[in-house]
Order: structure tokens, then sequence, then C-alpha cells
């Protein structure tokens, strides 16, 4: 064979400096397979580059809180439930105490652990689920998905026991929770919480480290600091930016000062860390949960005088830190049965602000991971 | 699962029938045949709305396996789907685009309406923004009540599905009078838009009607 047709050829590679391309307006949603539910983007793309973004909201509004201004307090209870519908009892926590600081209730010491429980079970099956759906943004098509619901299922087994639903608990009321927990639960719920390290070693061997994980979501959809502050960006996004700021630590709510618990924070604020921070605070809320099921005392898990109370007018905000950020009631009583005025403070409605920041100057495939590591539910953002 | 259509008069000695089933051979009807494979594969369009899409993601992972029904392939794309799952509360703002997916759905096309909200409203019937059931626009096979359903709710609701596909006829004349997929007509759904004060049009008059009230003179 002649040598000299098998020799590397010179090839021209072309720069594209010199290419001028329209710039493309793209409408993602309601229906797309990675907008976690009814969200709509308008993307504006240069080639591939998102140079405007614009979240389009609203398709998911069922009127949330002018049904709740219609009700009873209590009435609204069951609806807090379809707000976030990862995270019911978290939604009712801070429900019930709004109404609670509004009408100045106490709840029993025993019905605040068993709140403690609920909230951190809550966090561990959202955190694992939403690391589940933003893999699954990544490409890795529902299978560590798969293990986030497998263990997510022992989580609802619990939370069915106790309140009789598996979704949609309404198990928390104004002055403690509405039963007391089953006999055995905390055994099981132990079992539970003591084999959910494992899963989360098994998720960390297979996901931290990952090559297509880490040269993804390194660096990218960054969010400053200032921004993230000046944006009221609250929970988990504002942690993976470097802010030390969690409610449970700074209000102290519930009997959250009795827990020996880190708060994780990242440094760089971008996809990666955000993703860390939902692994690392697992492992934090399994620590709560450990010390939680050791001290639970005994004793009544309801205040029997809060049923069918009319509060005197006035007004009262109410937050918690949800597995999703700041997640606030604000009340106004005019002493009626009703209240006059009833506002959510959703954390993933506030934290979607900034999307159109951390996507700016990315690729459009980054902006669905942008968009899955913020964590957004849409029954939440719309209400 | 019945070897036979119910609904056909299949002319066949019983006898015979049974002997060949000994040596491995079964006579059944092309139609059936047709329809085990149609009711066998059932391609869910992945199309979650609200609380209710959580629970269907649920249904089709490992505990409750969608797949043992030959269901679990989602399709992102309504070209590519048999059934469409309404999954949560379609707002007004949301109708437009439900119908707008139906209607690009390929026959023969079934619907399933999971949960309180798509059926009639649900807890947020009252809500202004709220349509009071996704069957006012497109015509629902199969209804599941529950807030949100439980995934064996769903599964129950696909095999119901699953049985009303089996008993479906596609061949003769009969398929045209049952079988609305080989009538041939137009079945395009009218997408709503706002109008003044309401969606118009307030519903699709083939698929549902407003109850009148009789009242005794």
């Amino acid at each position: 064979m002649n040598t000299e047709t098998i020799a590397p050829r010179e090839y021209q590679i072309y720069s594209g400096d010199d290419l001028r391309t329209n710039v493309l307006e793209i409408s993602m949603g309601p229906q797309h397979p990675s907008t976690h539910g009814v969200f709509r983007m308008d993307v504006s793309l240069d080639g591939e580059t998102v140079v405007k973004l614009k979240p389009v909201f609203g398709y998911l509004h069922r009127n949330h809180e002018k049904i709740a201004e219609t009700t009873s307090y209590l009435g609204s209870m069951p609806y807090t439930d379809r707000l976030d519908y990862f995270c019911s009892m978290t939604n009712n926590w801070a429900y019930a105490l709004a109404v609670e600081k509004m009408a100045g209730l106490a709840v029993p010491e025993r019905a605040e652990y068993i709140r403690v429980i609920m909230a951190e079970l809550t966090r561990l099956q959202n955190h694992a689920s939403l690391v589940g759906f933003l893999t699954n943004d990544l490409g890795a098509s529902g299978t560590p998905l798969l293990y986030a619901i497998r263990e997510r299922e022992h989580i609802l087994d619990l939370f069915e026991w106790a309140s009789g639903a598996r979704m949609m608990c309404n198990y928390m009321r104004f002055g403690g929770v509405r039963n007391d927990l089953p006999s055995g639960w905390l055994a099981q719920c132990k079992k539970v919480v003591d084999d959910f390290p494992a899963f989360m070693d098994e998720f960390e061997t297979l996901l931290t480290g990952n090559e297509i994980i880490l040269s993804r979501c390194q660096n990218v959809g960054v969010l400053p600091r200032d921004l993230a502050i000046n944006a009221s960006i609250t929970g988990p996004c504002l942690r993976a930016s470097g802010v030390d700021y969690d409610i449970r630590k700074v209000d102290k709510y519930g009997v959250y000062d009795r827990f020996d618990f880190k708060v994780p924070l990242g440094s760089v604020g971008d996809c990666y860390d955000r993703f860390m921070i939902r692994l690392l605070e697992m492992r934090e809320s399994v620590k709560i949960l450990k010390q939680a099921l050791a001290t639970i005392p005994e004793g009544p898990v309801n205040d029997s005088k809060a049923r069918n109370f009319r509060p005197k007018p006035a007004e009262a905000y109410g937050r918690i830190e949800g597995p999703k950020g700041e997640l606030g009631f604000y009340l106004v009583s005019d002493g009626t049965p009703k209240p006059h005025r009833y506002h959510v403070r959703p954390p993933s409605f506030i934290n979607l602000t900034v999307l159109e920041d951390m996507c700016l100057g990315q690729k459009i495939a980054d902006a669905v991971i942008i968009l899955g590591s913020i964590d957004i539910v849409l029954g939440e953002v719309d209400r | 699962m019945t070897l036979l259509p119910t609904n056909t008069s299949f002319a066949a000695d019983e006898g015979l029938r049974s002997e060949l089933q000994k040596a491995g051979v079964f006579v059944v009807s092309l139609e059936w045949v047709y329809n085990w494979g149609r009711k066998s594969s059932i391609w869910p369009l992945g199309f979650g709305i609200a609380c209710c899409a959580i629970e269907m993601i649920c249904t089709a992972a490992s505990r409750f396996d969608l797949s043992r029904f030959g269901a679990e392939v989602f399709r992102p794309s309504p070209r590519q789907a048999d059934l469409m799952i309404v999954a949560g509360t379609v707002t007004k703002k949301m109708a437009p685009q439900v119908i707008r997916l139906y209607n690009q759905m390929p026959e023969p096309k079934y619907v399933i309406a999971m949960g309180a909200c798509a059926i009639s409203g649900g807890p947020f019937k009252q809500g202004y923004n709220v349509l009071k059931g996704v069957d006012r626009f497109i015509p629902v096979d199969v209804h599941i009540p529950g807030c949100p359903p439980r995934p064996e709710a769903l599964l129950h609701a696909l095999m119901t599905l699953q049985r009303k596909i089996e008993n479906q006829r596609t061949l003769g004349s009969d398929a045209r009078r049952t079988n609305p997929a080989y009538r041939g007509e137009n079945r395009e759904c009218p997408i709503p838009e706002f109008g003044e004060h309401d969606l118009v049009p307030p519903y699709n008059p083939e698929v549902w009607k407003p109850h009148t009230i009789v009242r005794e003179a």
C-alpha cells in the first residue's frame, strides 16, 4: 500500500466566529417532561445559548388563598396538603404554626416531637425524590429515581399508618396533631431511619463522583451569594450559595433547639452544590430523627381547647424551614371564624425568580438542570 | 381475560377446541389477537398536571410496577401515545393545552381521568379558575375517584380500560357502530378560549351536556 494515501490530512475547522444566527424563541412547556409539572419557559436562544428566559406560570392556579378566605381556619388544613404535594406534613405545620401564633395556643411536648419527626421524614423523602428527578433531567432515564422512590415508599407507609393517607396527610391540628401515633409506629420508624443511611451510601456511591454529574453540574447555573440574599432565596438554594441561614436554627421553632445538627453550606452556588446540599441535609435529618425518636416523651398530643375557636382580630406570620425553603403563612383575622386575609409565602415560587439570572449564557440543556436543581413544585408556585 | 371475545358468536366445536388446546393450538379470532396486542401495550402520555402525577410516577416505579400491565412506556410526545392520564387539576388556563394534546394523539386513543379534580374539580371546584371536570371537553373512558387515588386505583383503572379495549370491535360493520375510532368522523375536540367571562365554548356538546332539571308542574 502506498503510504502517502493513509497519511493524516489537513482539515480546516470552521471556527464559526463570523456565523450570525437569529435569536430563536422556544416555548418549553407546559407539557414537557422536564419542567416538573405544568410550567412554561419562554426561552430565547442564540444558537444553543440562552439569551433570555421568561418563566410563565399560572397553569395550576387553583385559588388556594381565595378558597381559604371563604372557609374556617381548620377547613384550610387539607388544602395546605395540596400546596407542595411532596411535603404535606411541613405545609400543615407551617399553617398550624401561624394559627397557633395568632390564637396563642400551646402545643404539648409529645406533639412537638411528632411534628419534628414528621417534618424530617418529609425532608428525607423530598430530597431523595428531588435528586432522583434531577438525575432524570440529566438523562439518567429513571434509574436513580427508582431507587429514591423505593425509599420514599417506606416513608409514605409511615405517613399512611399515622395519618391514613400516603400523600395528603392532613395530620396536624392547631395545638398539636390529630391523633397519637399508633402502637408499633415508632419502632417501625426507627427501623426505616436506621436503614436510610445504607440507601444514602448507595446513592452517593452511584452519584456524587459520577463523571456526567460532575461535568454537567459543576459551575453550571451559579447563583452568587449577594443575588441569593437580595432575591430572598431560601432553603437549600440559599445555603448552596454559602449563606448560613436555616430557620430551624434561626427561629428555633418547635423543639429544634434540643437537637444537635449541622447546617451544610456550599461554596460555589452551582447545581452541584445544590445537589450535594440535599444529600448532606438528608444525613443531618437522619441525625435529628435518631435523637427525636430516642427522646420522644409520653403525654397528650393535642390541645383540646383548640377546637372551634374564634381568634381575636390579629395578624400573624408563621414560618418554618420546609424542604424547599422558608414556607410562611400570613394570616389576618377580623374576629370571625374565617380568615380575613390568607397569604402563603411559597419557597419554590420565590426561588424561581432567579431562574433567568442563573440560566443566562448557559446552554438550553443546562437550563433544564438548573430548573431541576431549584426544586419547584407547581402546586406551590401557582397555588 | 377470556380467550375468546365475548361479544362474538364464534362458531367452533367446543370439543375440538379443547383437543387442539392440549396440543398447544389455540383457535381465536384475529380480532382477539389484535385487541390483546393493543391492550397489552398501552403507551401513556407522560403528562402530569398536579398531585396525582406523583402517584402516577409511584405507580410506574418499582413497587407498583405499571410495566406488569405493559403500560410503562411513558411517551413525552402525544403523537406516540395511546392513553392520556389526566393526572391533576385542569385549570381554565391549562384546559386548551390538555385538549390540544388530546387532539394530537393518534386514534385509537383513550383517556383516564385520575383523581377528584380531573373528574369534577374536586376540592377546588369552587375556584374561579378550575375546570369542573375534564369530561366536559374530551371523552373520558375511565374515571378514578380519590384525592389522590392510590396507585392500586390507577392499576385498577388501567385494567378496566384493558377490559374495554378487549371488547371493542375492530372488524366488520359492528366496529363502525361501537368503536368511535373506526367511524372515520372527525374526533377533534374544539379547543376553548377565554371569552368575556369564561371559556368559550363552555363545554363540548358532543361529550357532555348540562343536566336539565325536570320540575313537576
